[in-house]
């Protein structure tokens, strides 16, 4: 959902400096659109500087599925 | 026979020694077909392997010299792990250890091994299906939020895909789905492990990995069941099953086929630092662009403005021009009368030297010097003349014959050439003479005419 949210807006972003640099707007939309434009910037540079990541184990217990913290990475350096 | 079995009690060297003279003898030459696996090559530079097929294996050596030479094949056939191969050899027997083994003399490579052909048609079976059509092919996700990992919890690849995703991403959540990558259990455990995963929220991509192992280790992976589950599943799956050159049939069947775990980790995710970069582009874009539409609109509005001028500024801007013209028309003017002055009074300069007037003061002094000069030089002159007539006159008075006359002396001449007379004979009786005295002048008649005396008497 998060991930979507960041490609989305980097796709909007995208298209309104494209929209912008082609000159296809009036003032009214140009300001508009900046301010749209500043904002997902800014949304996906914050995802982007998010730095945590959790690794799991997916695993079966008595059948049922179960999500366990995985301790092999500590291992890894 | 029977009777040998019970009574004849063998030692185990013995049995072996007999074992060894049946195999040695029975099978002193035979032609095998089979795949090579676990190939070792010691540094004794002999090549030991496995010789196997679906159901039985066999142990094999091959002794560097006798294949290098009495084979006198092409030096570039090299036995490969997995390889088809025919061999020639006899079977020898290890009494030390009760085991046996094949030496073989001659290997030449075949086609395909049963291994391979089981691969080959179950590969065939499932293009003809359409299970590895490109159309079939799901896209990746741009930035997954977790990625689902199918692979053996402990060692390298886990690590590698570990280490990976975080150098690449640090903020994406990783789940491993743990199974065994190898073995009979193993195809069971991947399918049911790709099942399980996409009850999972959140995952958005699978990599399916093992590291590199000999076409046999990699059986799971040429698995219809687990092809099936690849192509079952509705998250993207990407196949690492390590092999740089090899395909298994779960390569074919994935989404997406990386060389190694760790390529297939940066196949799924980007790398932040160009995203950050590109988001930072796009920002910079923006802002450049706002700026350039507003100074753009600043410059047309100014246009604008330059156009509505007061009339009142215009009329007084025209003043200002005509002042101006005015002043710069006077100093113009100026400028030229002070240039015709200058070349007037060049002129006039020039004129003044060229004026006759000193020289005609010059020459009326010269003048008036030479006047002065020629008088005196005249009146010198003169004096110089007075003074010698008055001497001449002297001298001619005291020559003039008149002096003589008033001496009482006369002067004869014949008449009427006017000849002085100076000897009588000069003379003719009755010529006319005229004689010139003192004071006035006779004219007479010679009478007569006398020589010249002795007695002197012409003596006056």
């Amino acid at each position: 959902m998060a991930k979507e949210r960041f490609e989305e807006a980097l796709g909007k972003l995208e298209e309104i400096v494209r929209r912008m640099e082609a000159g296809e707007m009036t003032l009214e939309e140009s300001l508009k659109a900046f301010e749209e434009g500043i904002r997902l910037s800014r949304l996906c540079a914050k995802k982007l500087d998010e730095a945590d990541r959790r690794v799991d184990l997916l695993l079966r217990e008595e059948g049922e599925l179960a999500i366990r913290p995985f301790t092999g990475e500590e291992r890894e350096g | 026979m029977e009777r040998a079995g019970i009574r004849d009690i063998l030692t185990v060297s013995a049995l072996n020694e007999r074992i060894k003279t049946l195999l040695e003898e029975g099978f002193a030459l035979v032609w095998v077909e089979g795949e090579v696996s676990n190939l070792r090559r010691p540094a004794s530079g002999h090549l030991y392997f496995t010789l196997k097929d679906a159901k039985s294996q066999i142990r094999a050596v091959i002794f560097r010299n006798p294949f290098a030479r009495s084979r006198g094949r092409t030096s570039d056939f090299a036995l490969e792990e997995g390889m088809s191969v025919v061999c020639r050899g006899r079977l020898t027997v290890y009494p030390p250890r009760g085991e046996y083994q094949l030496i073989i003399d001659a290997v030449e490579p075949r086609g395909l091994g049963a291994l391979q052909k089981a691969f080959e048609q179950l590969k065939a079976r499932l293009e003809a299906e359409g299970l590895f059509a490109a159309g079939r092919k799901k896209p990746l996700p741009f930035l997954p939020a977790r990625i689902g990992v199918v692979t053996s919890p402990t060692g390298a690849v886990v690590r590698d895909i570990l280490t990976v995703t975080r150098r690449r991403f640090p903020s994406v959540n990783i789940l491993i789905a743990p199974v065994r990558v190898q073995g009979p259990e193993a195809p069971a455990e991947i399918i049911r492990a790709l099942g399980d995963l996409q009850t999972v929220p959140n995952v958005d991509v699978i990599i399916l990995a093992r590291g590199g192992g000999s076409l046999e280790d990699l059986a799971p992976f040429n698995d219809e069941g687990v092809a099936r589950a690849i192509a079952r599943s509705r998250i993207p799956v990407i196949s690492a099953v390590g092999h740089e050159t090899d395909f298994t049939i779960a390569d074919f069947t994935a989404d997406l086929r990386a060389p190694t775990p760790s390529a297939a980790a940066e196949q799924a995710l980007p790398l932040r630092a160009e995203l950050m970069e590109s988001v930072g582009s796009l920002r910079l874009r923006l802002i450049r662009r706002r700026r350039q539409e507003t100074e753009r609109l600043r410059e047309r509005l100014a246009g604008f403005l330059k156009r509505l001028r007061d009339p009142k500024r215009r009329l007084a801007d025209i003043r200002i021009a005509l002042d101006d013209f005015g002043e710069r028309m006077r100093i113009s003017v100026a400028r030229l009368q002070a240039a015709r002055r200058r070349e007037w009074q060049n002129l006039v300069l020039r004129l003044g030297h060229k004026s006759p007037r000193g020289r005609i003061v010059e020459y009326r002094t010269l003048l008036g010097g030479l006047g002065k000069s020629l008088g005196a030089l005249w009146e010198k002159q003169a004096q110089r003349r007075k003074d010698r007539v008055r001497s001449a006159l002297a001298l001619l008075d005291s020559l003039s014959p008149l002096a003589v006359l008033r001496r009482g002396y006369s002067i004869t001449r014949l008449l009427p050439e006017g000849v002085i007379l100076r000897r009588a004979d000069s003379a003719a009786v009755g010529r006319d003479i005229s004689v010139l005295l003192s004071a006035g002048r006779l004219e007479a008649k010679i009478t007569k005419i006398f020589k010249e005396q002795a007695d002197g008497e012409g003596k006056i």
